[in-house]
């Protein structure tokens, strides 16, 4: 087996050998094998055509698979998100782009009201299978209307599939899953994380994703099961439950603090992980829970929620919870938003000595 | 500088807010003479593989084909065979036996609403039989008619009102929002205009493959004024999908008269031309114009000369659903004097016309729909009313959240299991 680095849940992978992507090339490399395999896929979006979509994601795709297969939309997240659900209902899986997360609000109905409820109000009989790719997060200097993060409205919506990988590897993987999913997808792309790991520490350049084992793609298909999680390392004094451009940043931490932490990547947050979240904790003792997006009703809440309910007896002292704000991402003032290693640091102090 | 909303102080003039106000509330007499009724056949009929702006005069006229003296007029008639036109005649009248019908059960109580369509049938029936029979129909609500006309059981369609056992949609949705692939009729949102750009989707996606079928939407005039419908709108046209999208101008949006959609301004159907798609304004009362109109409109489609937008200019004859009560908003002499009269009077006046039908005949088939709409209901019976227990099994709530139930969905199955023996016992 070439490439354990992502862990045990890597299906159809065989001895294909590797070759150093960053994340864009990953998600790129995905989108053109499930073209390629399957001509049902579609990609659509906002300048995803010939320009190949303002991170370059799509770049080259067009010109190889032809302008109805891959092609630009008009500005109108509702018409991109509306029309996918049609397409799905025909039978096609289209891979629609929303440029940025903070975009999608005008189709939120179309994908609460109408994608993710298709299934179920039609007893089976028409579906959505659709993938709505959208880089998210801050730490790219995008003000209020290009750094959010809105998963936790997503894992609110009964039906609706919440997908944020953290690597190159798991991106091409779970993004390959979730275009084979019958079920409406959102697959959140941690922006600041396109080009390479990010370790928190914003005035140090970053390391490019090429020198990393994570970065050391497979060729040609896999896939990476939806609902199951990573554990990047595994330790014993406490679990952090982390996601997307977090995961770096908490491993960074741990590292540099000497923390013998067991970090666990969760990679899907709806279907989640529980078995993962309770076996670590269970054995630690001890949670952090951290994410980049508003603290209230983020869905840290809920995995405190799960973690009190379930591990209780195991804990020993309360579970803490690393977040954003509860503002607006401001523009000049980002760094002082971004839950950065100072406020991980402190969490770990605190439930390290309770 | 002045406070703002006192006015100011400048020497301007005073911006005023127009507030739309209907014609007409309760206790008025009704004059309906603003209304223009142009000549049965008097619109030309261009081709169908035009190009749309040579629409554009139709956006604002009104096309009809059935005149006063009950004939068929000019360059729309459709020709149909006097069977045709028999089958478009039985299949509004059974809507309206099924509506009559539906009603009533409603204020029996076996069901929690219910949505007539009386005086639109014209609408969804007409326009049914002009789309090919696997063309996917986007209703929304009102279009029962569709289903009708494609000889959908009516057991089913009462098993889903009832939200009974036999329910294939496992008595999830609200009484009257069918579903069914089969009929190619797709699944009814209750948020409206939704299913306009999921119209269009599927439409790009039939090109996309290079298949035949075209998509067909409904929508009420007022929710034309949702982002959705000009979402719809735009990408219609810029890939020239193949759809139609047909407005059902009944005139009132729940108590909300078509000012609120802006029909002051100007018609539904002219909203084509900023689009650049074609646009006819077609009488909705008139089944032999509305089926001309749907069938260009289709046939233009097929032949990848692009979408059309329809308004049916008709009245909403009765009140909104069983929720409201439309002689609190409106005049009562509205339904009375609606200067377009009753589809299906029209079109069995035209019959009669031809000597292909007589009132007796009529009365006879009013007569034997009313008994096979009423065998249906008590057919659906069989298998339970709203609230009555005869619902499907607890755990299917859980199913087709997701394709597979995931473990959070489980463990919440069996919550509503265990509940189920607490509270009732005896099932
Ligand atoms: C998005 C949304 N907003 C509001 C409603 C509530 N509502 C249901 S029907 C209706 C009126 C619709 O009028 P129109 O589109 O003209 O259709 P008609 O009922 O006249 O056929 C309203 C406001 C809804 N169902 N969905």
């Amino acid at each position: 087996m070439a490439t354990a680095v992502s862990g045990d849940d890597v299906v159809s992978l065989s001895d294909a050998p590797t070759r150093p992507m960053n994340m864009i090339e990953a998600i790129n490399d995905a989108l053109d094998i499930m073209l390629e395999r399957d001509p049902d896929v579609i990609v659509m979006g906002e300048d995803v055509g010939y320009f190949g979509g303002v991170f370059r994601a799509t770049a080259g795709l067009q010109d190889k698979y032809g302008k109805t297969r891959v092609f630009d939309t008009p500005i109108s997240e509702c018409g991109i998100i509306g029309v996918a659900v049609g397409m799905g209902a025909y039978g096609l899986r289209p891979v629609p782009e929303i440029q940025f997360a903070d975009y999608i609000y005008p189709g939120l109905d179309q994908l609460i009201s109408e994608a993710a409820r298709l299934r179920y109000r039609s007893a089976g009989e028409f579906i959505a299978p659709m993938t709505v790719r959208t880089p998210f997060g801050g730490g790219i200097f995008g003000g209020q209307t290009h750094s959010q993060s809105p998963e936790a409205i997503f894992t609110h919506v009964s039906g609706l599939k919440t997908i944020v990988p953290s690597t190159p590897h798991d991106a091409k993987g779970l993004l390959i899953a979730a275009i084979e999913d019958n079920d409406p997808c959102i697959f959140f792309e941690p922006k600041r994380i396109y080009n390479g790991p990010f370790d928190g520490y914003y005035d140090k350049p970053t390391k490019p994703w090429k020198d990393h084992p994570d970065a050391k793609v497979p060729e040609g298909y896999y896939s990476i099961p939806l609902g199951k999680a990573r554990t990047v390392r595994k330790g014993e004094a406490l679990t952090v439950l982390v996601y997307g451009t977090m995961v770096h940043v908490a491993e960074a931490v741990c590292r540099e603090k000497g923390v013998d932490a067991e970090i666990i990547d969760l990679r899907t947050l709806v279907p989640l992980d529980i078995e993962a979240v309770e076996k670590s904790v269970e054995k630690t003792g001890r949670c952090l829970v951290i994410h980049e997006a508003t603290r209230t009703s983020g869905f840290g809440a809920e995995l405190v929620s799960l973690v009190q309910e379930r591990c209780f007896y195991h804990l020993e002292a309360p579970v803490e919870r690393v977040t954003g704000f509860d503002t607006p991402y401001p523009h000049s003032l980002e760094w002082a938003y971004f839950p950065g290693p100072i406020r991980i640091g402190e969490a770990i102090d605190k439930l390290l000595e309770a | 500088m002045a406070k703002q909303g006192e006015g100011g102080g400048y020497n301007r003039p005073r911006l005023a807010l127009h507030v739309p106000e209907p014609k007409f509330r309760p206790g008025d007499t009704v004059d309906f003479s603003h209304i223009p009724v142009p000549e049965a056949g008097a619109q030309p009929r261009p081709d169908e593989t035009c190009a749309a702006s040579e629409t554009n005069p139709l956006c604002t006229a009104l096309v009809r084909v059935l005149g006063d003296d009950n004939k068929a007029h000019g360059p729309w008639d459709p020709r149909l065979s006097p069977d045709k036109l028999r089958e478009i005649l039985r299949d509004m009248a059974l809507v309206r036996a099924f509506d009559e019908r539906m009603y009533r059960g409603q204020r029996q109580g076996k069901t929690s609403f219910y949505m007539k369509c009386t005086g639109e049938e014209a609408t969804s029936v007409a326009a049914a039989h002009a789309l090919a029979s696997d063309d996917m129909a986007f209703p929304s609500y009102r279009q029962q008619g569709v289903l009708i006309s494609r000889g959908y059981p009516m057991v089913e369609m009462i098993n889903q009102i009832y939200s009974n056992r036999g329910d294939k949609l496992k008595g999830r949705q609200l009484p009257i929002m069918y579903s069914s692939r089969g009929y190619s009729f797709f699944t009814i949102s209750g948020n409206l205009a939704t299913q306009l750009p999921q119209a269009t989707g599927f439409a790009m996606a039939s090109a996309i493959k290079g298949d035949s079928r075209i998509a067909a939407a409904w929508v009420g005039e007022g929710s034309t004024a949702e982002g959705d419908f000009h979402s719809a709108l735009t990408f219609a046209a810029v890939y020239n999908a193949p759809v139609v999208f047909n407005v059902v101008n009944n005139q009132w949006a729940i108590s909300s008269f078509s000012g609120f959609a802006g029909s002051e301004r100007t018609t539904f159907a002219a909203r084509a031309i900023g689009y650049g798609i074609a646009g006819l304004r077609v009488d909705g009362n008139d089944p032999l114009a509305v089926y001309a109109a749907e069938r260009w409109a289709a046939d233009r489609a097929r032949s990848n000369n692009g979408p059309t937008l329809i308004e049916y200019f008709t009245y909403r004859a009765e009140g909104h659903s069983t929720s409201d009560d439309p002689s609190q908003y409106r005049s009562a002499q509205e339904r009375e004097e609606w200067p377009l009269g009753d589809p299906i009077m029209r079109l069995k006046l035209h019959l009669i016309e031809l000597g292909e039908w007589s009132e007796d005949q009529q009365k006879a088939m009013d007569q034997e729909l009313a008994e096979a709409v009423k065998a249906a209901t008590k057919e659906a019976e069989k298998n339970g009313i709203l609230g009555h227990g005869m619902h499907h099994p607890f755990h299917t709530m859980f199913e087709d959240v997701f394709e597979e139930l995931p473990w959070h969905l489980e463990e919440q199955a069996d919550q509503a299991i265990r509940e189920r023996k607490i509270k009732w016992p005896q099932q």
